[in-house]
């Protein structure tokens, strides 16, 4: 049973979205990092790049697979998480205090359309 | 095999050589710097071994005594058609060994007449109009053919046509290709038969679509029989059909890929004609091309002169060797065996497909689903008993893919020995199946760590 | 029966029946009648070992035995007699690509050895396991500026390096999509600046066999937020800056001067090397250390995540194997030279080569079109006489040398294999000949 906490948002390419003052802070879901295994690399974007919602932002990589990270919402990118490039672990071992980035959001509208805990719970098995 | 812990580095004593050249007293260095010429020279140290010559004999025998051969022992590895390596094709690159590549024809008579023999012959057995023997791997020669794909289009003004149409049993290098190329890839499925399905394949069908590529058998070991129908239905919306000739073996003697409806193929030197793989390379994946795409075939440059001259050379002596009679004898062999080791285990392992298979065919796991025994977990006790992994995990149509190709080189005795292997390690999954999620235990290293190798990558050696 | 083929035909009666068929026909039988193979192949007979002997020794006799005074991307090096006699051992020749690690360590560790002295040479802190060759090498590198940099596209290239090089570039830009500018005006053509320039290659020993100086290129690349690419020669390294010292990103090259003999030029083996801020980006095969279960030191490929076996059409390249072999020759090259050897082999160059560019020049038939500027095994010079007819009389001597380039001079190349007296042979030839 993956850990689905209540609160967060999620989208369906696993990435859970926490948001505060117009800031989004997203990561890999627990059910993600589990599929992946133990995840030897996290590729992030830079400060200042631009994204909109669904375009990729990063990958995760393991021994032997690799996934794209999707980016949920649209805005700039204002923070990454450098402690996963020498510790890429934490993803696996913390999925949800892993943060991946920090997006200030263009459009907060974009947030109905992600998953609650409950409807997330639905695909992430 | 016996482990051996040393790097050559860790053998260096300060002062010790190992070459053998004229004395000279010149420095080119202080003889340049003295003429004022300064600032282009090397000034950080050049951190090399120090050793002499027997320590380097002894140390690389050493380390090749870590290493398993097709010379070795069984290599049952799927789609790579590890075959025989015949000790004559060795012998006859002396002849070549000091000619420069720049020499002009007329002094190189012999070795152009060697490279235009092999462009005959592979046009021969694969039913197409001309070759480039340039490119280095089957990799290599798959960016080449679709260049020729590009450069075709291209002339025609065709430019619209980004699209490849690839299955999704396909090689790895397929897709990767194609992107490198510059080209979208664009999946079609498979049916549960296993072969493309036809279906899916007529939507995707367009003026944006380049080419398709497609290996004959595919990557489960069947035959794509429906060939001619799809060959006619890429060509009618103006796309090429390439052929990865990773799969050739099997059709020796059988068909040619020209006569299927292929315009651009290559061929792997290295697994069809006998060529050592040499621990990754130096392969050869000479291109294939038809009649209309033969304006373009001189065209391109991919590699610095006339592609890997040593293996084409090698390769020329296994078609002269086997002749028109036993080349067309190796597609049937290899076939026989793959089915007889499909026959011998399918009671043992889950045959996703049952059907005849060409030259491989691919098993999804134990019968049963094997519990917590993985197909990595049988992969890895194999090497206890003496023979290479087949592939594994590949294709992805597969969870637990074992991919077994035994080729035509291997007798009924070896076949025989190593289904018995496979039947006792089914038994030992039930039985004991510690020992196999711990295989391989006989080997001169148990498993690595991959996970640690690729979170803090040491990719050379930190001298001092 | 043949030498290969086992099967006899009590053999392939017992398969049949195991596998339920009554003949071998029967396993092709969903092979269409329309396309199958009927009247076998129009190619010779079988022949026997010593046909097969005599077949090559005719080829052999249609080539002529020159000795090579020519350079131009494949050099006349000498090879010890210890590495074909390692590289011909079965257990390396006959072994796959190293993805079973646990009985690969022979292979892996020779990568390992090599990647290591790649970095050695280079000065770069990443070598890949190799590359098909020099040119291939640098289109890839091409290809990974590209990469690097996201969405820029332009590659400048140095007309300075050399004809083979610049071809393949060609060929991987046109149908990779590349941007690809040839200039020599290698400053300006940065200073200009574009948003779109990705990767600028250059060459440590251009095309007229000159070491060049790139002071202050790299930095200026850098500004412009573009990748440094040095293309060089491994064994030059050993006296000339290396790609590090330049403060280049990738570096390059061919490592047939590392000891492989000609061969008609072919197989070698490529290099590739990055600063460690790219490491990710480098394409073809990477050895790791590691350890095993009872943690004992070990090696593996690594970083297979780049890969196209994983990311299919998302890989970093579409390369899925090395020169493996060539790189084992190399290292063990390398292993044997040492810093001495490799110092020694430069300064025969070196000698040799300034031997003879002074003994043609002292025959009044040439000139120097880059007086003063140093080289160390490969040198051009303005012929003042018909270039053609100058190297025909050199081959009808059985000298392979007076190489003609584009701009009209003939380049000679001498390396540590060439004698006092063939180079006094050579030049008597063009003192002699009627041009």
């Amino acid at each position: 049973m993956s850990n689905i906490p209540d609160g967060l948002l999620f989208s369906e390419s696993h990435e859970w979205v926490s948001v505060y003052d117009g800031v989004a802070t997203i990561g890999v879901s627990d059910f993600a990092q589990a599929e992946m295994g133990d995840i030897t690399y996290v590729e992030l974007p830079s400060e200042g790049d631009v994204l909109a919602a669904g375009d990729e932002f990063g990958a995760l990589e393991s021994v032997k697979a690799s996934s794209e990270l999707y980016c949920p919402v649209s805005g700039t990118v204002i923070e990454v998480n450098e402690a996963l490039e020498s510790s890429p672990e934490i993803v696996n071992s913390d999925p949800y205090g892993a943060w991946m980035i920090k997006v200030r959001l263009s459009d907060e509208s974009e947030l109905s359309s992600l998953l609650s805990a409950g409807a997330y719970a639905e695909i992430a098995r | 095999m016996r482990y051996y812990d040393r790097l050559i580095f860790e053998l260096s004593r300060k002062g010790r050589i190992g070459f053998s050249l004229p004395a000279c007293d010149a420095d080119p260095v202080k003889a340049e710097t003295a003429k004022g010429v300064t600032g282009i020279w090397r000034e950080s140290p050049l951190d090399l071994p120090e050793v002499s010559e027997p320590d380097v004999v002894r140390h690389y025998t050493n380390l090749s005594q870590m290493n398993f051969g097709v010379d070795t022992g069984f290599y049952p590895l799927g789609s790579c058609t590890m075959k025989y390596n015949p000790k004559l094709n060795e012998e006859v690159l002396q002849s070549f060994l000091g000619l420069h590549p720049l020499q002009p024809e007329s002094t190189a008579g012999g070795a152009e007449e060697l490279l235009s023999f092999m462009k005959k012959a592979l046009c021969e057995i694969c039913g197409m109009k001309g070759f480039t023997l340039q490119p280095c791997a089957g990799a290599h020669g798959e960016l080449t053919g679709l260049m020729l794909i590009r450069e075709y289009h291209r002339s025609r003004g065709d430019e619209a046509r980004c699209k490849v149409i690839i299955p999704d049993s396909a090689h790895g290098t397929n897709p990767a290709s194609a992107a490198a190329c510059g080209f979208e890839v664009v999946e079609v499925k498979s049916r549960p038969d296993g072969l493309v399905d036809i279906d899916a394949l007529r939507p995707l069908l367009g003026p944006d679509i380049a080419g398709m590529m497609m290996t004959n058998p595919n990557t489960l070991g069947l035959f794509e029989k429906d060939i001619l129908e799809i060959a006619s239905l890429v060509h009618g919306c103006g796309g090429l059909m390439y052929y990865d000739g990773a799969n050739l073996n099997p059709l020796l003697g059988i068909a040619r890929p020209g006569d299927m409806g292929f315009d651009v193929m290559h061929v792997n030197l290295h697994k069809t004609f006998s060529t050592p793989h040499g621990g990754g390379g130096p392969g050869s994946g000479p291109v294939g091309v038809s009649e209309k795409l033969l304006p373009y075939l001189d065209k391109l440059k991919v590699s610095g002169f006339h592609g890997n001259f040593g293996v084409i050379a090698r390769a020329c002596a296994y078609i002269l060797s086997l002749g028109r009679e036993h080349l067309a004898e190796a597609g049937t062999f290899a076939t026989l065996s793959a089915n007889y080791i499909k026959e011998s285990l399918k009671d043992c392992y889950r045959l996703p497909i049952d059907s005849v298979c060409k030259h491989e065919f691919v098993f999804d796991g134990l019968a049963g689903g094997g519990g917590d025994v993985t197909t990595l977990d049988v992969a890895k006790r194999l090497l206890d008993y003496g023979f290479h992994a087949p592939t594994i995990y590949f294709p992805l149509l597969f969870h637990q893919a074992i991919m077994i190709e035994p080729t035509e080189t291997e007798s009924k005795e070896t076949l025989d020995a190593f289904i018995e292997v496979m039947r006792s390690i089914a038994h030992e999954a039930s039985r004991e199946p510690e020992v196999l999620r711990t295989a391989p235990h006989n080997t001169p290293v148990s498993r690595p760590d991959e996970t640690a190798a690729a979170r803090q990558p040491v990719l050379k050696y930190e001298f001092r | 029966m043949f030498a290969y083929f086992p099967h006899t035909d009590e053999d392939i009666r017992a398969m049949l029946d195991r596998i339920g068929a009554e003949s071998e026909d029967e396993l092709f039988s969903d092979v269409p009648s329309g396309f199958r193979l009927r009247n076998g192949y129009d190619l010779p007979s079988s022949m026997s070992e010593d046909e097969v002997r005599a077949f090559f020794n005719g080829l052999a006799s249609r080539n002529t035995r020159l000795t090579v005074f020519a350079g131009a991307g494949a050099y006349d090096h000498y090879t010890p007699s210890v590495i074909p006699y390692i590289t011909s051992r079965s257990e390396f020749l006959t072994a796959y690509t190293p993805y079973q690690a646990e009985i690969s360590q022979g292979t892996l560790r020779y990568i390992f050895e090599w990647q290591t002295m790649i970095c050695s040479l280079t000065g770069m802190d990443v070598a890949n396991a190799s590359m098909y060759d020099g040119p291939t090498a640098a289109a890839e590198a091409m290809r990974m500026c590209v990469a690097c940099t996201r969405k820029r596209n332009t590659v400048i290239a140095s007309s300075t390096l050399l004809p083979g090089v610049l071809e393949v570039l060609r060929t991987y830009a046109r149908n990779c999509g590349v941007n690809l500018v040839e200039t020599d005006a290698i400053g300006e053509a940065v200073a200009e600046g574009t948003l779109d320039l990705a990767g600028v290659i250059v060459p440590s020993i251009n095309r007229y066999g000159i070491i060049e100086s790139h002071l202050g290129l790299a930095d200026a690349v850098h500004e412009a937020g573009a990748l440094l690419v040095e293309y060089c020669d491994p064994s030059a390294l050993a006296v000339v800056k290396t790609p590090a010292e330049w403060g280049a990103d990738i570096a390059v090259g061919d490592a047939q001067t590392l000891g492989m003999p000609l061969c008609y030029g072919g197989p070698c083996a490529g290099f590739m090397a990055c600063s460690s801020k790219w490491m990710r980006k480098l394409p073809g095969r990477l050895v790791g250390q590691t350890v095993d279960a009872s943690g004992r030191r070990c090696f593996v490929l690594t970083l297979q995540a780049r890969e196209q076996h994983i990311r299919r059409e998302k890989a970093s390249s579409n390369i899925c194997s090395n020169e493996s072999l060539m790189a084992l020759w190399s290292t063990v090259y390398l292993s044997l030279m040492g810093p001495e050897g490799l110092r020694r082999v430069n300064a025969l160059c070196y000698v040799g080569s300034h031997y003879l560019h002074d003994a043609l020049l002292a025959t009044g038939r040439f000139t120097d079109p880059f007086e003063g500027r140093a080289f160390l095994k490969e040198f051009v010079l303005q012929p003042l006489m018909d270039a053609g007819k100058l190297q025909q009389t050199l081959l009808d001597a059985g000298f392979f040398g007076a190489l003609l380039t584009e701009e009209g001079y003939v380049s000679f190349c001498v390396t540590e294999r060439r004698t006092r007296a063939e180079m006094d042979a050579l030049v008597r030839v063009v003192k002699e000949a009627g041009l």
